[in-house]
């Protein structure tokens, strides 16, 4: 049957998750460009007006050194949408190279990498991530760097699974037949097809990097102050959320609506490819 | 009637593992098992004392004075060449000394021993409610397939998936624990309380857990339902006039639930690592909230300790969850 | 219809409407079906892919996929409206009064249940208790004619064969003791001698219990040597219904006329005759023409054809939906005979590939599994040789091997024109590598899907002549124009291509460096018959002017017969047998062949006939003969103790087994008298 017939009657439903999550993202994302241009500066701190609640001059109150916590929040967006998509690339490089030698080449070298994915997925990012971050001293580029090594693990088990799939499809064989060398089969005969199942991994990814870099953050090891990172600001207001939940509330807030659209976003991209 | 013999050729029939095959096989996963020991506690060494390059100099901060950074270097042992190091941190794991605290100048193993019990508690009790939940949610939701019980269940269950337990837990916080009052804040209870109010005092921490493993586990045992739905044996069970009621429980949950329970060791691991946030935030005194304590005074010893058991927890637990899964699986058993 | 004036039929639709929904639209699958089934008839529902077949048999048990409905019409089994039960009364029509079996038995069967607790829970529902249930799975299991049905109620399905799971899924179906029995594809990608043994033991059972049978195939032969009636499905709707042998006979309607040509039949051969074809392809699901579906494809059209729908009406003894049924017996057959001679092999000097002492050991956890045991073959520039045997006889390995993609065990050796051809395709000469190509067997997998066809002809052109630039360009035009593809195709990638498409894409890949071997591997088994005409003349033409020489593997006899010069018989790695194709079907010829060829249900409908192989199976020894545990005329003592020797049966034709020639002659007639117009 020809597939023509299915592809010109594509009409289904609005994507509605799609959507929200891509308006939600792109206000964050106009937050972390815009940055200082949209608020009043959010490093300086009001010391006469700390963890005040809202007012007309601070529309969602002030943290415990009186800086604007909606301005803390707009700008605070940036740091964490710089570090969570460079991970996110990092990872998705590396796996992706890792998991196509493994796939194809077999034997001792795939072995080698398997293991090596494998010890590396056995202990939780967050634990890893403290242990390295600890010797390597927390900054951006080491976080970057760090959930970036991580995450290639994941990244490249699948794209190995993938390629494990292809490899034995006749398309291989008949290129083999005609002695295209190695790296041209892996590169422009199966990496077109595990292109998906990579491009799929990395957009969950980058859900995840939001999640482990804010989780980081929290803890004093991802991005470090002044940033006005929401992880941050959190860390730096829990102990006090007696006398003020806001500079708490509103910085979680904000990665739960971050979080959920990245992975809105993901998800409607991948239901949007499966179709 | 006489039995007629089958076409085809005869195909090389399996005489079932003679004692040696046996062998290999137990053996086989044990040997993979200590592979993944070694390589696991290469990596920690490597994250821990070879990456920072001068663990004196870590120590002691950028502006401390050389020589100090050296008369420690020299203390700590950690003047000698990588492999000497490392050989020692085997050999010394080999004989069941996990080395001294630098912080808390204690045995690293006794107060790992107090922190993993407290963390099985509150993982166990997490995993306890999870566990059924998702696995019913899930079900649910593809018997249910592409109906509003569906989208909602999953729905919800991937929207608090993503959120960190941090975030989770501190709206746990605010509204149950400061707005409502209907737990406290701390998850240590005072002291010499009884069972009940311990696990009382655990049930706020173990909701973040619950959350963020809830999303996951359903949409896999949904997956697993809809594939065994969609099989050719569920059809055949159909048309044989099953009563539904025996059509789910005969011929679709076990195979629906085979690869989420081969992943549930996997996930217990997991849980680890939301301990390390739950922990802080519930200030309880767990393996999460050691090794967080161990970070944050850089000492490296009980951060390179603890790490590796909480690897070999995982290590075991998937272990755990393989053998079950071949254990409900005909086709894992014979092989 | 006579039946039904005593009792009601079986089955009987009444213009049925299915429609499945898909991307927001009602695409209709069955556009007005009709027919019944008397009680205790067998009917056969035949078509090509797409043409609603097993929508009927779905919809009659009201277990249509996702997504499809029964827009209108009704379906009445024994009289009563399926469509009217409610929940219990479906379920009580599934277990008492309908059953159904499907393509791919492993799969039916859940895989975490054994065999017994299967079957137990059938007898159960119908009342049984616990040990009473399972003495009736003994006795159903026997009842199938399984050996030892105390061992298999404890197996579970990976454990099973796929001959000895259809068994026990038709166990189950018949357990029930059901009034109708649906059957679709049931012996579909099972080997040719389980498929003889299972229809023969469909055909047995319904003689047995009087159920009533409806048979779906897309195999012409099957339905011949099973069934009395047969309906000819096209695009949802009945295009000629009626008994089987006047069908086959003298059809009344051009499709079946079409579909009865295309087949590869008993003295036709791609030396004299091209086979016919069915011009055009099959309408788009839900593309509705005003007029017959078959107009576009069918050189008796008209004008009223094109406007009006023909409705299905009683002429000549059957029934046929054709405007013109009168004419259809003067369908012109267009003239097939080739006219110019077709080249014959050269064998003149030395043979274009040989393969002398090839062996090849697999280990399967460290124990040795003998693929190939040693073989001995040349193919002569310009000659097909057909390669058949059954699945686990190790022809793919002997290809992967001439390939250069596997590794043979060392001491075999393989010469082209005389000079050795080293083993692994790394190793050989930019020459040998173009010389021997391969045609896979499903184009599908065997295209880069996301690849155009430009890329992947031009990538297969430049690796194998080193032509670049505009002269590339020109040889993948030559290429497309000699596989009849237009150019605009060119931009197409395979998923936008229909299967007869892609794999004339793969020929012309595999002709790129203009070979003088081509491996063609099953290459029109995932084909429908119309489509593996054409594509059975495309490698007849492109051998007749490119003398190129051919390795057919092939299940299909029918398609061995038609294109190979020579034929070679493998069984579990050992050549049994080697000849020219006429003397090998002609007899004398081994008994495995024979075998082989009594399994091939014929077009002749003679009903179903008895597979030959007696003997109690199991494994062969290592130096006998390894058809001797199966063979019906194995010598005791002999055949199983000592290694066949060579019997000359002719000039060129050479027989591996312990009976003389004399024997031989003997007991390969019975074949030839059911004249064997084979068919796979």
């Amino acid at each position: 049957m020809t597939p023509d017939v299915t592809r010109a009657v594509r009409v289904g439903p609005r994507p509605i998750g799609l959507v929200v999550g891509a308006v939600i993202l792109a206000i964050w994302v106009i937050c972390a460009i815009g940055g200082e241009h949209l608020v009043q500066d959010p490093y300086v701190g009001d010391s006469f007006a700390t963890l005040a609640p809202p007012s007309a001059q601070h529309w969602l109150g002030t943290d415990r050194l009186g800086r604007d916590v909606f301005a803390r929040v707009v700008v605070g967006a940036r740091s964490i949408l710089l570090v969570a998509p460079a991970a996110t690339l990092i990872g998705t490089v590396i796996g992706t190279a890792l998991g196509l030698v493994a796939g194809y080449a077999a034997g001792i070298v795939d072995d080698i990498i398997s293991r090596l994915i494998a010890v590396v997925l056995s202990v939780p990012v967050v634990i890893v991530a403290l242990l390295a971050l600890v010797a390597l001293g927390p900054s951006n580029f080491t976080v970057i760097g760090v959930i970036g090594f991580i995450f290639s693990a994941p990244i490249a088990r699948t794209v190995r699974a993938a390629v494990r799939v292809e490899r034995d499809k006749d398309y291989v064989e008949a290129a083999r037949l005609r002695r295209e060398p190695g790296v041209l089969i892996l590169v422009s005969e199966i990496l077109p097809n595990v292109l998906g199942p990579v491009l799929t991994e990395a957009t969950v990814r980058l859900g995840y990097a939001v999640f482990f870099i804010a989780t980081l953050s929290f803890l004093g090891f991802g991005i470090q102050p002044p940033s006005p990172d929401w992880g941050l600001a959190i860390y730096e207001n829990y102990t006090l959320i007696r006398a003020s939940a806001w500079p708490v509330i509103v910085p979680a807030v904000a990665i739960a609506s971050l979080v959920v659209s990245v992975h809105l976003v993901a998800e409607g991209l991948v239901r949007r490819s499966e179709r | 009637m006489t039995a007629v013999s089958l076409g085809g050729p005869p195909r090389l029939a399996d005489p079932g593992p003679p004692p040696r095959r046996l062998l290999r096989r137990l053996l086989r996963p044990v040997v993979l098992f200590v592979i993944n020991l070694l390589l696991l506690s290469a990596l920690v060494f490597f994250g821990a004392e070879v990456l920072p390059g001068n663990i004196g100099r870590l120590l002691l901060g950028r502006t401390a004075d050389p020589r100090s950074v050296d008369v420690l270097n020299h203390e700590l042992g950690t003047d000698r060449p990588i492999v000497v190091r490392y050989l020692s941190f085997l050999d010394g794991l080999l004989h069941g000394d996990l080395g001294t605290s630098l912080a808390l100048r204690q045995p690293n193993s006794d107060l790992l021993g107090a922190a993993l019990l407290n963390s099985v508690k509150l993982a166990a009790l997490a995993f306890v409610i999870v566990v059924p939940l998702a696995l019913l949610g899930g079900v649910v939701a593809a018997l249910r397939r592409d109906t509003w019980v569906d989208r909602t269940i999953i729905g919800i269950g991937v929207a608090l998936t993503v959120l960190p337990e941090f975030v989770t837990g501190l709206i746990l916080i605010l509204v149950l624990s400061l707005g409502l009052k209907l737990f406290p804040v701390t998850a240590t209870p005072p002291p010499g309380s009884g069972a009940l109010t311990q696990l009382y005092y655990l049930v706020l921490p173990a909701l973040p857990l619950v959350i963020v493993l809830f999303g996951y586990l359903a949409k896999l045992a949904r997956a697993g339902t809809i594939t065994a739905l969609d099989s050719d044996y569920h059809r055949t069970a159909v048309l044989k006039g099953l009563p539904g009621r025996v059509i789910v429980t005969r011929h679709v949950l076990r195979n629906a639930l085979l690869p989420t329970v081969s992943v549930l060791g996997t996930q217990a691991g997991y849980l680890i690592g939301g301990l390390v946030v739950v922990e802080i935030l519930f200030n309880y005194r767990g393996i999460g909230s050691l090794i967080f304590m161990a970070a944050q005074s850089k000492d490296i010893p009980l951060l390179e300790v603890g790490v590796l058991t909480v690897g070999v927890a995982y290590m075991l637990l998937s272990a755990l969850s393989d053998v079950v899964a071949g254990l409900l699986d005909p086709r894992v058993r014979s092989r | 219809m006579t039946a039904s004036l005593i009792k009601a039929a079986a089955l009987e639709l009444q213009d049925l409407h299915v429609t499945y929904r898909s991307r927001g639209r009602d695409l209709t699958v069955l556009d007005g079906l009709s027919l019944t089934i008397a009680r205790g008839e067998s009917y056969g529902l035949v078509g090509e892919s797409g043409c609603g077949k097993s929508t009927a048999a779905l919809a009659v048990l009201r277990a249509l996929a996702r997504g499809g409905r029964i827009a209108s019409g009704r379906v009445l089994v024994d009289g009563h409206d399926v469509g009217a039960l409610d929940d219990e009364g479906l379920r009580h029509f599934r277990s008492h009064t309908a059953s159904m079996v499907f393509q791919d038995p492993v799969a039916a069967l859940n895989p975490t249940l054994d065999v017994g607790a299967q079957l137990d829970e059938v007898f159960a529902l119908r009342g049984a208790g616990r040990g009473a249930a399972r003495k009736a799975t003994l006795a159903a299991l026997d009842r199938v004619r399984i050996a030892d049905p105390r061992a298999v109620v404890e197996r579970y399905p990976h454990q099973l064969s796929g001959g000895m799971a259809q068994r026990v899924v038709i166990a189950a179906a018949l357990a029930t003791e059901p009034l109708l029995l649906l059957l679709d594809e049931p012996t579909t990608g099972l080997d040719a001698t389980v498929e003889a043994e299972v229809l023969e033991l469909v055909s047995d059972l319904q003689t047995e219990t009087g159920t009533s049978v409806m048979l779906i195939s897309h195999n012409l032969a099957v339905v011949a040597a099973t069934c009395t009636r047969i309906g000819v499905l096209y695009a949802g709707r009945m295009a000629e219904e009626g008994r089987v042998d006047d069908v086959f006979a003298a059809p009344k309607h051009p499709y079946t006329v079409g579909l009865l040509r295309c087949l590869p039949g008993a003295g036709t051969h791609k030396t004299t005759t091209r086979l016919a074809t069915i011009p055009g392809v099959l309408p788009e699901l839900g593309s509705r023409a005003a007029g017959c579906a078959f107009a576009d494809r069918c050189s008796l059209a008209e004008d009223v054809c094109r406007t009006e729908q023909p409705q299905l009406v009683a002429f000549d003894g059957r029934q046929t939906a054709c405007h013109f049924p009168d004419r259809v017996a003067t369908l012109a057959a267009a003239s097939l005979e080739r006219t110019e001679p077709f080249p014959a092999p050269d064998r003149s000097g030395e043979p274009l590939l040989g393969v002398a002492g090839v062996r090849k050991t697999f280990f399967q956890s460290r124990r040795p599994m003998r693929a190939l045991r040693e073989v001995d073959l040349s193919i002569w520039p310009g000659e097909t040789l057909g390669l058949v045997g059954e699945s686990g006889s190790g022809k793919s390995t002997l290809a992967r091997i001439l390939l250069g993609l596997l590794t043979p065990d060392e001491g075999g050796r393989l010469t082209l024109r005389g000079e050795a051809l080293a083993a692994d395709v790394d190793d050989r000469s930019e020459q040998a590598v173009s010389d021997v190509q391969i045609v896979f067997q499903n184009p599908a997998g065997a295209l880069n899907p996301r690849h155009t066809v430009a890329r992947i002809l031009g990538r297969a052109v430049r690796r194998l002549t080193g032509l670049r630039g505009e002269a590339q360009r020109d040889r993948v035009t030559d290429l497309l124009d000699s596989v009849r593809l237009r150019p605009e195709q060119l931009t197409a990638r395979p998923g936008q291509l229909s299967g007869g498409m892609k794999q004339r894409v793969a020929i012309a890949r595999a002709f790129a460096g203009k070979p003088a071997l081509v491996v063609c591997d099953e290459p029109t088994s995932a084909l429908d018959v119309s489509v593996q005409a054409a594509i059975l003349n495309l490698l007849s033409d492109l051998q007749e002017r490119d003398r190129v020489s051919y390795l057919l593997i092939s299940h299909d006899l029918g398609v061995v017969r038609y294109l190979a010069d020579r034929i070679a018989v493998l069984y579990l790695g050992e050549v049994l047998e080697v000849g020219p194709v006429e003397e090998v079907f002609g007899g004398p010829r081994s008994p495995y062949t024979s075998t082989l060829l009594d399994a091939v249900p014929t077009m002749a409908g003679a009903g179903p006939r008895r597979a030959r192989t007696t003997g109690g199976g199991g494994a062969p020894t290592p130096d006998g003969c390894p058809f001797a545990p199966r063979c019906a005329h194995a010598v005791p003592d002999v055949c199983a103790v000592s290694p066949p020797p060579v019997v000359r049966a002719g000039p060129d034709h050479v027989i591996r087994c312990h009976l003389t020639l004399e024997v031989l002659r003997e007991v390969s007639v019975g074949v030839l008298a059911t004249g064997n117009d084979a068919t796979g």
